[in-house]
């Protein structure tokens, strides 16, 4: 009986689905980019005036700026010109079972440990609902149980667009105060032409009553291109968001240019983790995403604390520095790394921690491993000004080496313009050494899996910073993103 | 047999093709059944510890003549894992540190991966915890010691201690101690060796490599070799570790040579 109910509600659910989608596909918007094409999406998305007058004077900015050129990392010129803009998912055509599946996607999965039922709901089969109904049955009762006791805590948690439908007020006074549109380049480009993204508030003294990556588990969402994401954590109030996945994230899209602002009220905290995991291109980089991220948080409250960790394995190219501004006094922020690449790949990341409040503290763990031809760059900028009197820093920088035709690169970058402060920075480089891999395998290990071991062992004080569910999962996939680099 | 050497001649491969590759094992031969006791004894430089790396697989070494049979199959054609998988151990002169991998899941990973190549199913976690629960209190090894990362902060006497646990763990036919007694005091030196006794039995080999006899006090051989140059010169029974802690090494190889 139950069953047959739930059948109903997921046709219901699919008629909706896919009348939707039909309806947005007779609109997409031409390649290039003009104020029309900002007009457009503005106008697709219902926007008020002032959200598209916000859009255009970022497009303005965009005109004047320069794309930077100052990482360690090397591509082609991109046309922006001849990307699109505004295009609805396409229409894709879903398999019909698992059979129908990629067997390279769906052993990965099997690599990851994820289960069947999940195997189905992220390969988008179609109709996965009908073939597992209990599967579905879970993940609509959960999620719907999950944005009730969301709603119940007084807790928001949408998608942008629809916070500046509904929460207007809110977004006019955060969006853009911590990456105002034209900080760089790719923000400015994000300003003025994002369409996707989430966007959480979470009220004073509230502690969100879940681990927002649970919510995600379930509900596997599509990432866009550009990505707007806002999270809000008011007096006293705590939230954990998790981003991204372990399974290999395919893209249609080249570049990426995601915007993240935290804002950490007094006494607030927010912890953000990423799993980035996009397509990181042939064993050349060809086809390869390109990462180009800005992520801050502004800890305005004294006392607050911001911590972001991330693992990222994926991508041609990453250029991405999550960074706090410590403004309220004895705030703390943190920035735990992970950062692999193999192939051709080339990373380019690190933070800014800016101090300027009193007392306030930052610690930077960061471990990067390259193997094959990859580079692998660490960029970090700790700034002590003048009236944060008590501040404190420790950085550790670790790289791992594997193989000889790999590079590992480590670019502090400190100021302190007050004497009343303590910064420290550590650095290692290493090479898995040949004894380590014998005494492994002489115990019966095999080389991949020796250095899988090793490799985590070496990022271990990172890997305990993201959610337990994450961890193992994290942990295959360490293992996965190195496989062919030895031997 | 258990363990077949015969003629074995080997070289240490140079490093990035400098220099000619030089000959440590010279003519080889050994034979070793299951419940015997070998003892290696030889001076520094004799190709001692070469032997048990090249029956162990370690890469640099290339074996230029003579076999290796172990149970029978030719055991230089297997990778080090299938050698370990296959019932071969290795207890290091030197036990490498692994930062950040817990002991636990170090020995748990290498336990799977031997069943896994042996096609036999992985062990569960709450057996698996049971059986090194149950071996490392017979060693007397706190478990806290088992959360900590493999052989990092360890003494020497703990990095051997931690080298029997894992035999007793892997349970192999044939243990090759390499210096197992090198750089322990007398009461390290003891559990070391009580530990080894109680994994004797007559399934099992062992093959002891020691420059002293002092060793061989707590770990009593059935067979002494002694070896120089590369092969092995003379063998004997345990009275035979006496004589040479009474002539000295000079004396053998004088005689051999």
């Amino acid at each position: 009986m139950a069953d047959q109910d739930t059948i109903r509600q997921v046709e219901e659910l699919k008629k909706y689905k896919y009348g939707f989608e039909t309806e947005i596909e007779t609109e997409k918007a031409p390649k290039g980019l003009n104020e029309d094409i900002i007009r457009f999406i503005s106008a697709k998305k219902g926007e008020p005036e002032w959200m598209l007058e916000w859009r255009l004077e970022a497009y303005r900015q965009w005109l004047k700026m320069e794309e930077p050129r100052w990482a360690k990392v090397r591509y082609e010129p991109i046309d922006y010109q001849d990307l699109y803009y505004y295009a609805a998912p396409k229409q894709q055509k879903k398999p019909k079972s698992l059979d129908e599946v990629d067997p390279r996607l769906l052993e990965t999965y099997e690599k990851l440990g994820i289960p069947l039922k999940e195997q189905m709901v992220l390969a988008g089969v179609e109709g996965a609902p009908k073939v597992a109904v209990d599967a579905v049955f879970d993940s609509v009762s959960v999620a719907t149980t999950f944005r009730e006791e969301l709603e119940k805590a007084g807790v928001i948690f949408c998608p942008i667009s629809e916070a500046i439908q509904k929460y207007p007020d809110l977004v006019r006074k955060y969006l853009g105060s911590v990456v105002p549109p034209g900080d760089n380049f790719f923000a400015a480009l994000n300003s003025a032409v994002f369409t996707d993204g989430s966007f959480v508030y979470v009220p004073k003294g509230v502690r969100c009553p879940m681990e927002l990556s649970t919510y995600f588990r379930i509900n596997e969402k599509k990432t866009g291109q550009f990505e707007r994401t806002l999270i809000i954590v008011d007096e006293g109030g705590y939230v954990s968001y998790l981003e991204g996945c372990t399974a290999p994230a395919r893209s249609e899209h080249q570049l990426h240019a995601a915007v993240v602002e935290l804002i950490a009220e007094k006494d607030a905290e927010i912890k953000y983790s990423t799993v980035q995991n996009w397509y990181p291109g042939d064993e050349e980089g060809r086809g390869g995403v390109y990462n180009f991220v800005t992520k801050r948080a502004d800890c305005r409250g004294d006392n607050s604390k911001v911590s972001w960790t991330q693992v990222e394995t994926g991508s041609a190219i990453t250029w991405k520095y999550p960074s706090c501004l410590l403004r309220g006094d004895n705030s703390v922020g943190e920035f735990y790394s992970i950062a692999i690449s193999n192939n051709a790949q080339q990373v380019d990341s690190g933070t800014k921690m800016v101090h300027l409040g009193k007392n306030t503290k930052s610690r930077i763990i960061s471990k990067g491993i390259s193997a094959g031809k990859s580079q692998n760059t660490y960029r970090g900028l700790v700034s002590i000004h003048r009236k944060a009197h008590g501040a404190r820093n420790f950085t550790q920088c670790d790289s791992l080496l594997i193989g000889g035709e790999c590079g590992a690169h480590t670019v502090p970058y400190i100021q302190a313009k007050t004497p009343h402060a303590k910064v420290e920075h550590e650095a290692t480089t290493s090479k898995i050494a040949e004894d380590q891999l014998f005494y492994l395998r002489a115990r019966g290990i095999p080389e991949e899996e020796a250095v899988a071991l090793i490799v985590n062992g070496f990022v271990r004080e990172v890997i305990q910073k993201l959610p337990m569910e994450f961890m193992a999962e994290t942990q295959r996939l360490i293992g996965i993103s190195l496989e062919g680099s030895v031997g | 047999m258990l363990l077949e050497v015969k003629d074995l001649r080997a070289v240490v491969r140079p490093e990035e093709d400098e220099g000619e590759a030089k000959e440590i094992i010279k003519g080889l031969s050994l034979s070793l059944d299951r419940g015997e006791v070998h003892a290696i004894m030889g001076p520094n430089g004799s190709g001692k510890s070469t032997l048990s790396h090249v029956l162990a697989g370690k890469p640099g070494y290339e074996v230029t003549d003579g076999e290796v049979l172990f149970d029978g199959e030719n055991l230089l054609e297997l990778e080090p894992e299938e050698r370990a998988a296959k019932g071969l151990f290795l207890a290091m002169q030197y036990p490498v540190e692994i930062p950040g991998v817990p002991y636990m899941q170090f020995l748990k990973v290498a336990l799977n991966s031997q069943r896994k190549l042996r096609g036999e199913d992985e062990l569960s976690t709450p057996d698996f915890m049971r059986l090194v629960r149950e071996k490392a209190q017979a060693l007397g090894i706190s478990m806290d010691m088992l959360k900590r990362p493999v052989n990092v902060g360890f003494s020497g006497g703990e990095k051997k201690r931690m080298e029997v646990l894992q035999m007793a763990v892997l349970e192999p036919k044939l243990c090759v101690l390499d210096e197992i007694d090198s750089g322990l005091d007398i009461d390290a030196l003891k559990v070391v060796a009580e530990g080894v006794n109680a994994l004797r039995g007559p399934r099992r080999g062992f093959l002891v490599i020691t420059h002293y006899q002092r060793l061989l006090d707590y770990i009593e051989p059935d067979h002494v070799h002694i070896m120089a140059n590369g092969r092995i010169i003379r063998s004997g029974g345990p009275e035979l570790a006496h004589e040479l802690e009474r002539e000295g090494y000079a004396a053998f190889v004088e005689d051999a040579a």
